[in-house]
């Protein structure tokens, strides 16, 4: 096996034309146009917005959570319906129709003009994902728990809060981190809605600095930021899975 | 208003009437009648899956009862007015699993239900549970979190945490049988000493040793009904049911 994958790596090597590969994507004076805006601008507003998706997903979720745990029927059902619709949909649909079929609908203007609906539709789709991860969390924690809580006389919100979620939240801390990878990249979904120079994130400006400059210098450059982002998060996910293992 | 601790002392600690419990078609409780009386140590035994754990839950409606009575100082638990959190703050219970907060020290464990459920003040609710752990040996462990301790020292702690409610009543779900045989001995001192003290109690349990000794009542149990209950030496020593007498002779 690893014989025919030398042979593959080597075909490759040789087959490529180097010359014209470096001319297509990387260039060095293109790639020094882009500095610093491309980390200043576009690395910082990619963070900025997967930071603002995930916090209000985080909260909105764990409220989903709820809902679909609570012995009030109506509310399990409401949350159960949410939950099947914002994960059956694209991510790309959600942003497009908070962007423009909302606004059109029911006359309303997300603060932060597009981007802004675009960032509440991931804090929606967020949310979705978000509550599934930390149901399970909750269903993770043993029954005795609560048992133990309501028989010192807590009361079920008492309970849930101060007992069962703390200790759901470590069982989910590798999901949820996974949960916010994913959400990295999905702010490049946000080159949909178009946007202000201020507001670009990595996708969108790549594809835009791509355009002017007639190569795909920037793309290159955009992809290893995102990897120099994902990367070290995914290798801690894999480092608290293991962690967590062991506790076991 | 008469205030609870002002009760004549002829009112029950725990008074049971014809108590039933059904999980879907299974009915667990068949009918039981049971009293415990201030002070009073009650032994429950009998094989698994005879009902006992759920009897117990019943007390402070861990298990919603199918039909019948329930009173704890005269209070009906089963009244949709009475504040169950406020009985439940009264009645200590202790877990064969111990269940132990694991996200939170020991100390954490003993004043977490003073403060939010008591209200005590943090300092006085420390104080509390200090004395607390004195009392079950284990000083010396205020800071550690559950998962560092042993089987026996987790059960200590967890009487410990139940004690620091300060509770009238406590109920202990075969406190022992999740231990390793050599820890089981320092989890039973502490309860012995908690009966000396006056502590009102219902244990179930397969320490027969300690149903003799400590017990003033011993109730035997299967296929939730009551069989047969006595004095623990007479029951023990001379039971009159043959369903006693065959689970006695595989136990003792
Ligand atoms: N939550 C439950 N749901 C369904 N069946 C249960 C539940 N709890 C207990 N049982 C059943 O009730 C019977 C009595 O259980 P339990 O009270 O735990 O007995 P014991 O403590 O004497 O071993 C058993 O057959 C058990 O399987
Ligand atoms: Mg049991």
């Amino acid at each position: 096996m690893y014989a025919v994958f030398v042979a593959v790596i080597v075909m490759v090597v040789l087959a490529a034309d180097w010359g014209r590969l470096q001319r297509v994507f990387f260039q060095w004076d293109i790639a020094r146009d882009q500095l610093p805006e491309i980390i200043t601008i576009a690395a910082r507003n990619t963070v900025l917005f997967t930071l603002i998706a995930f916090g209000g997903g985080l909260a909105f979720g764990v409220l989903l959570a709820l809902m679909k745990l609570s012995t009030v029927a109506p509310y399990r059902w409401v949350a159960t319906a949410y939950v099947e619709i914002f994960r059956g949909l694209p991510a790309l649909l959600t942003i497009f129709a908070m962007a423009y079929a909302v606004p059109v609908a029911f006359s309303f203007r997300p603060p932060g003009g597009a981007v802004g609906a675009g960032l509440i539709a991931l804090i929606m789709v967020a949310a979705a994902y978000v509550a599934e991860i930390v149901r399970a969390g909750i269903q993770g924690v043993p029954k005795g728990q609560a048992e133990a809580a309501r028989s010192l006389g807590m009361s079920p919100n008492r309970t849930m809060f101060s007992i069962i979620l703390p200790q759901a939240f470590r069982i989910v801390i590798p999901p949820i981190t996974n949960e916010f990878v994913l959400l990295i990249k999905d702010t490049s979904l946000l080159f949909i809605v178009g946007t202000t120079p201020a507001m670009k994130e990595l996708t969108t400006y790549s594809r835009d600095a791509m355009n002017t400059a007639g190569n795909a210098t920037p793309l290159v450059m955009g992809g290893l930021l995102y990897l120099m982002i994902t990367i070290p998060l995914t290798r801690l996910v894999a480092v608290l899975e293991k962690r967590q293992a062991r506790s076991r | 208003m008469t205030l609870p601790d002002q009760l004549p002392n002829d009112v029950p600690a725990i008074e049971i009437v014809d108590l039933r419990k059904s999980f879907g078609a299974l009915e667990v409780l068949k009918g039981v009648d049971l009293t415990v009386n201030p002070g009073q140590v009650v032994c429950v035994i009998g094989p698994s899956g005879s009902g006992k754990s759920t009897l117990l839950r019943c007390v402070n409606l861990l298990e919603e009862p199918t039909s019948g009575e329930i009173r704890v100082e005269g209070i009906d638990v089963l009244d949709p007015d009475v504040d169950i959190d406020r009985v439940r703050a009264r009645i200590g219970m202790v877990f064969q699993q111990f269940n132990l907060f694991q996200h939170l020290t020991v100390l954490r464990n003993l004043t977490i239900a003073q403060q939010r459920v008591l209200g005590r003040k943090k300092e006085d609710a420390r104080q509390v549970a200090l004395a607390n752990l004195q009392r079950v040996g284990l000083g010396e462990k205020v800071d550690a979190y559950p998962a560092h301790l042993s089987g026996g020292q987790q059960q200590r702690v967890a009487i410990a945490r139940a004690l620091s409610m300060e509770p009238d009543m406590m109920l202990f779900d075969e406190p022992t049988s999740a231990l390793d045989p050599e820890l089981v001995g320092d989890v039973l001192d502490v309860m012995r000493s908690l009966a000396a003290s006056g502590m009102t109690m219902m244990v179930v349990t397969h320490e027969m040793g300690f149903a003799r000794e400590v017990g003033d009542e011993l109730v035997f149990m299967d296929q939730g009904v009551i069989v047969e209950s006595g004095h623990p030496r007479e029951v023990l020593a001379a039971p009159q049911h043959s369903r006693t007498q065959a689970f006695l002779s595989k136990v003792l």
